[in-house]
């Protein structure tokens, strides 16, 4: 038999190409059309997060901006009044902005935020024609809001929102 | 000559080159989506539905793609050698027949562009004349890999071409004539790839190897040549390369389906049923397409399959398993004609095959033991 190694050989590697093709599905995921699911802990594009009362979470503390490796973030804060509220606590953040060009998603703003407003998200479909586009502003980031009634700034009963930090316990994950 | 006469064949000249034109782009894509297939993956399937336009756009943007000339070139040959590549690839498919014959009105319209009485000699010289194109474009480039390229490709295709002629005539030594519509109908009864599968094998290897398809892809070998002889070409000169290699993948193809594998005709013991061409016309060119279709699915899958071999394998199977093979298989043919024992010739045929394929085993084991 071995005398016909060479030709049994030459069968061999077609038998492989010719299973490949008619009893293997294809592994190619269309992307447009079929996305994969990312994992727990992928870190995508940022979102800013609101309570369950809508509240926003950030209080323009600039911790963030503080950790960004990239100095990727900006942040400007101002006073919250219980007629116009933003988030609890004294302050909210006027302006957040993140230029997606220099972030390089480490995930450090999210560790370093105290009150868990930002978290990177799973959205990795960041696609821009210009520098100005890249700059990703408050409204981009924000979280939608849960129901109509709930959005900021609102006027809310004094007294009610004076702690700006939530008190939490130590995160999961 | 009666002007019908000429408006039938200007308008089955233009069906033909208009059918390889098109072949060409959808053998392209086939190549492609079979290829990414075997290797689990999708291919092009954006353009159009499933891809199908896919090749209309590579053929704009090669068309748009900047024209290079280098400074050194011989501007002349540089300019004719794509020329000279790519029209006898589609001359060649003149005096394949690809159907029987239709009637419109009084006058009957036969299936093929040109009956010559030598066919099979006109198929032989046309083949051999695509090999200067090849090798005054690696010569004119001004340039080693193509120049080398080039050289390879010559020695390659002159070499391989002994074996293909040779197999050419156990087809007409079969078909009883040197005209491939009277081959044809000589399998009306039986194919003479079944009488002759060595035969057919021996034309098909040889085949690969005139096209310079994988695993002989020689003149075009990337690790070695960067490009071979088309190096230095761009732009729409270097789509006519593209164009004529694959043209000549098809008409090769062809030509292997007419010889071997009954051309336009059914399946041997199909010839009194309906499916019949002397039935149904029409059914004519549909069974060659599927034969072309099947052999270039075999290049494809072999391209898919097996590495290239060597250069001096390649010389050392052309000229000391395959020529020496295909004199047997002749004579072996010729013996069984000879004899009107038509049963002998495929047993004996193949004992030869098996004989060359010991041999070569021998001399590669013998090689391994030299290594050592």
């Amino acid at each position: 038999m071995s005398v016909f190694e060479p030709m049994v050989e030459l069968v061999r590697g077609l038998a492989i190409t010719f299973k490949q093709t008619f009893f293997n599905p294809v592994v190619t995921v269309s992307y447009p059309e079929q996305k994969r699911k990312v994992s727990k802990r992928y870190r995508g594009r940022h979102e800013l997060k609101r309570y369950e009362n809508g509240l926003e979470k950030c209080i323009g503390c600039s911790l963030c901006a503080a950790a960004c490796p990239a100095d990727a973030i900006f942040v400007e804060a101002a006073e919250n009044t219980d007629e116009k509220r933003f988030s609890p606590g004294e302050r909210y953040a006027s302006t957040y902005e993140i230029n997606m060009m220099r972030c390089i998603f480490c995930g450090f703003c999210e560790d370093a935020c105290p009150t868990e407003a930002i978290v990177l998200g799973d959205n990795y479909e960041l696609s821009f024609t210009s520098r100005r586009d890249a700059i990703y502003t408050k409204e981009m980031l924000l979280e939608t809001v849960p129901s109509s009634d709930m959005t900021t700034p609102r006027t809310v009963e004094p007294g009610v929102f004076t702690r700006s930090v939530p008190e939490m316990k130590d995160p999961q994950d | 000559m009666s002007w019908a006469l000429f408006w039938e064949w200007l308008i089955k000249s233009l069906v033909l080159i208009f059918t390889l034109l098109i072949g060409f782009g959808y053998l392209t894509y086939y190549e492609r989506r079979l290829l990414a297939r075997i290797q689990v993956r999708v291919g092009p399937n954006r353009a159009g539905p499933q891809g199908l336009m896919q090749w209309m756009a590579d053929a704009v943007k090669l068309i748009f793609k900047e024209e290079l000339t280098p400074a050194k070139v011989y501007k002349l040959v540089f300019f004719f050698a794509p020329i000279v590549t790519m029209a006898p690839s589609i001359v060649i498919a003149a005096v394949i027949p690809w159907g029987t014959s239709f009637s419109l009105g009084r006058r009957v319209i036969p299936l093929y562009l040109a009956d010559i009485n030598v066919g099979v000699v006109y198929l032989m010289s046309i083949a051999s004349v695509a090999v200067y194109g090849i090798v005054l474009a690696g010569w004119s480039s001004n340039n080693k890999y193509a120049m080398l390229g080039g050289l390879r490709s010559t020695a390659q295709m002159i070499s391989y071409e002994l074996t293909l002629g040779l197999m050419f005539v156990t087809a007409v030594l079969l078909g009883n004539s040197m005209s491939l519509v009277d081959i044809v109908d000589a399998q009306r009864g039986m194919w003479i790839g079944v009488i002759q599968p060595v035969g057919f094998l021996l034309f098909f290897i040889a085949s690969l190897a005139e096209v310079n398809r994988h695993p002989f892809d020689m003149p075009e070998a990337e690790q070695e040549l960067t490009a071979g002889y088309h190096t230095e070409y761009s732009g729409m000169k270097f789509a006519l390369f593209f164009m004529a290699e694959y043209q000549k993948m098809i008409v090769v193809s062809m030509i292997g389906a007419t010889l071997f594998l009954g051309g336009y005709r059914e399946i041997w013991f199909l010839k009194d049923t309906f499916l019949s061409v002397d039935r149904a016309w029409f059914l004519g060119p549909i069974y060659l397409f599927i034969k072309v279709f099947v052999l270039l699915g075999i290049m494809i899958w072999i391209r898919a399959s097996w590495p290239r071999i060597r250069y001096d394998r390649l010389m050392n199977l052309g000229w000391k398993i395959l020529i020496p093979l295909s004199l047997a298989v002749i004579f072996i043919t010729a013996l069984g004609i000879l004899l009107d024992n038509y049963w002998i010739i495929p047993i004996l045929s193949v004992l030869a095959g098996l004989f060359a394929v010991t041999v070569v085993y021998r001399d590669l084991r013998r090689k391994a033991y030299e290594r050592v």
